[in-house]
């Protein structure tokens, strides 16, 4: 308690980010994530790292690139629009097996949009957004703490399996303030034989790249990171279960949906109904086996997103289409109030919405 | 505590500015026929002084804000009306500035005329349970950080030593120590402490006249 501070979602991110080893900061400043690059300006300099702000978005993610083949951490931050332009360089260093933390901050689309929370990039980070066949890892913090603790978590995972990690936010996870433990504990550091840091004398050296001349050796590559795909779908995934002891309606909501959709759930079981939540806090690799289990006893499921309905299809699909799935939603920068989703459990409970 | 014409807060980042502006404006209008709440905040684009308006009406302060603030126009504007606060006629002044230097930026233009009819106070808003503003080293940087760019010398302090939703009386006796040592340092003394309404508070360890304060609501899902 002593030891707590009083963060901004951003600021409380970079920090943890220098806290978990990162050195180098690459990125340009766009509403609502332009803390992350004010702090880490402010903050580079004193512990000995760089902040440099690029000519772009897409400068900035080629900077990580470079970066993450030397070995060292590095991250880069963006919102919506920002990460767009990323997305190239995302590939790549999916290509290149790069480990590196990238930040989306999300905020109204599609186009310039607005600067207002939004979670309509959903799909963009959980399905691709640049070409090729890879994954991210995608971790969707619903706190301040959680910004701390999956910045300094994803750092882990993006080295452990040699993969890039989204932290996905949004605008108001971004803006608002909580107090924080940055108390992170050690550091776990990774061997990186594979980093372009000179031969040292050995034999052969080191090239990162994802150029391939032989398409059999390029499938063979595609293949093999699918492989490692897996262990991280069968060994990271991460959920909050919230009163589904009892639950009938299943709400599914994460980041700052899932805040609203607790304050929704405390009202609605005040009004009788019996309602839990699963919170995705991994948005890749997905809850799949905890929404299935969810699926046997309850009779239906709320997909509560700040978007028009992105999610919802991997809730479908979790489930078999074994149960109704219903929507709760608003998009551009609005956030639903709990009155909203109380509305619609209501309507559920007496069959009056229509399943997706 | 309302001494003076004009009321400048500033400060770091996220030390509660805006609410600690508000409430203070709201006070003021309980002792002053004229109020007025300048929004000079060219930095933050949610939690704005616009979010009280509201609150702001019902008390008869009036808010001059730019009209793009919690728009989604990302634009570091200032309303026109702002020149409004250097006639002597338009009443009492509260000014809630940006946060840190960057926020400080927008007071340049005005510093001139304010010091010139001398009928001010610049109040340094402090929370040392910020992680850049927890020692007296750092804060004195931010301090003159901002007077630097704003072009006009901090008068005083508030300390408004929070942690959020998890503030407790002992939260706040826990600034008392750092903030008496900026003091010594600074020759400043403490104008208020900004107290949580509802807190239950011993004013013989605080010894500094206390502002209650109502939290500006943005919305029930915090």
């Amino acid at each position: 308690m002593a030891d707590k501070v009083l963060m901004k979602g951003n600021e409380a991110l970079a920090e943890a980010a220098i806290m978990a080893g990162c050195k180098h900061y690459f990125g340009y400043p766009i509403t609502p994530q332009t803390e992350v690059a004010a702090y880490m300006a402010k903050r580079m300099p004193k512990v000995d790292g760089v902040f440099l702000q690029a000519e772009s978005e897409i400068a900035a993610i080629n900077m990580v690139i470079g970066v993450s083949a030397c070995g060292k951490r590095v991250m880069t931050s963006s919102s919506s629009p920002g990460i767009s332009l990323k997305s190239e360089g995302i590939s790549y260093l999916a290509g290149c097996e790069l480990p590196a933390l990238i930040v989306n901050v999300q905020r109204g689309g599609p186009g310039l949009g607005g600067i207002q929370p939004s979670q309509s990039d959903y799909n963009q980070t959980t399905k691709g957004g640049g070409h090729g066949d890879y994954k991210l890892i995608v971790l969707a913090p619903a706190s301040i703490q959680e910004m701390v603790d999956l910045t300094f978590k994803g750092f882990d995972l993006a080295d452990k399996y040699r993969m890039q990690t989204m932290i996905l936010a949004d605008g108001t996870i971004g803006q608002m303030m909580e107090p924080v433990s940055l108390d992170m504990g050690e550091v776990k550091t990774y061997d990186k034989p594979w980093a372009t840091t000179g031969t040292r004398y050995h034999e052969g050296r080191n090239v990162v790249n994802s150029l391939s001349l032989s398409p059999a050796q390029l499938e063979q590559w595609n293949i093999d990171r699918y492989e490692r795909y897996k262990i991280v779908e069968r060994d990271e995934v991460m959920f909050e279960e919230f009163m589904m002891d009892d639950a009938e309606i299943c709400v599914v909501a994460f980041g700052i949906a899932a805040r609203v959709s607790k304050n929704a759930i405390l009202e609605a079981r005040k009004q009788g109904l019996k309602v839990g939540m699963i919170r995705p806090i991994t948005l890749w690799p997905f809850p799949k086996d905890a929404l299935k289990k969810a699926s046997e006893k309850v009779k239906a499921f709320l997909s509560v997103e700040l978007n028009m309905g992105q999610m919802i299809d991997d809730v479908k699909l979790a489930i078999d289409c074994k149960k109704p799935v219903y929507l709760c939603n608003r998009t551009g920068g609005v956030i639903m109030s709990p009155d909203e989703v109380v509305e619609k459990l209501k309507q559920i409970e007496k069959g009056d919405l229509k399943a997706w | 505590m309302f001494g003076k014409r004009i009321t400048i807060f500033s400060g770091h980042y996220g030390s509660g500015k805006t609410n600690v502006a508000v409430n203070y404006s709201k006070s003021l209008k309980t002792k002053y026929d004229r109020v007025s709440i300048y929004d000079l905040d060219i930095v933050n684009p949610y939690f704005r002084t616009v979010d009280a308006q509201n609150d702001l009406e019902k008390a008869g302060v009036e808010l001059i804000v730019s009209p793009f603030a919690e728009t989604n126009v990302d634009l570091p504007a200032m309303s026109a009306k702002s020149y409004l606060m250097l006639d002597k006629d338009s009443g009492r002044a509260v000014v809630d500035l940006g946060g840190d230097d960057r926020g400080a930026l927008a007071m340049g233009r005005f510093s001139g005329r304010i010091k010139e009819e001398n009928d001010y106070d610049m109040l340094l808003v402090l929370n040392v349970f910020r992680p850049e503003t927890r020692t007296v080293d750092g804060i004195i940087e931010i301090m003159r950080e901002i007077e630097r760019v704003a072009e006009i010398s901090f008068t005083g302090i508030v300390n408004n030593s929070n942690l959020g939703v998890e503030t407790t009386a002992e939260t706040v006796y826990n600034s008392i120590d750092t903030v008496n040592r900026l003091c010594e340092k600074t020759k400043l003394d403490v104008a208020f402490t900004a107290v949580k309404s509802g807190l239950e508070i011993d004013e013989k360890r605080i010894r500094t006249k206390i502002l209650p304060i109502e939290l500006i609501k943005y919305g029930n899902w915090l």
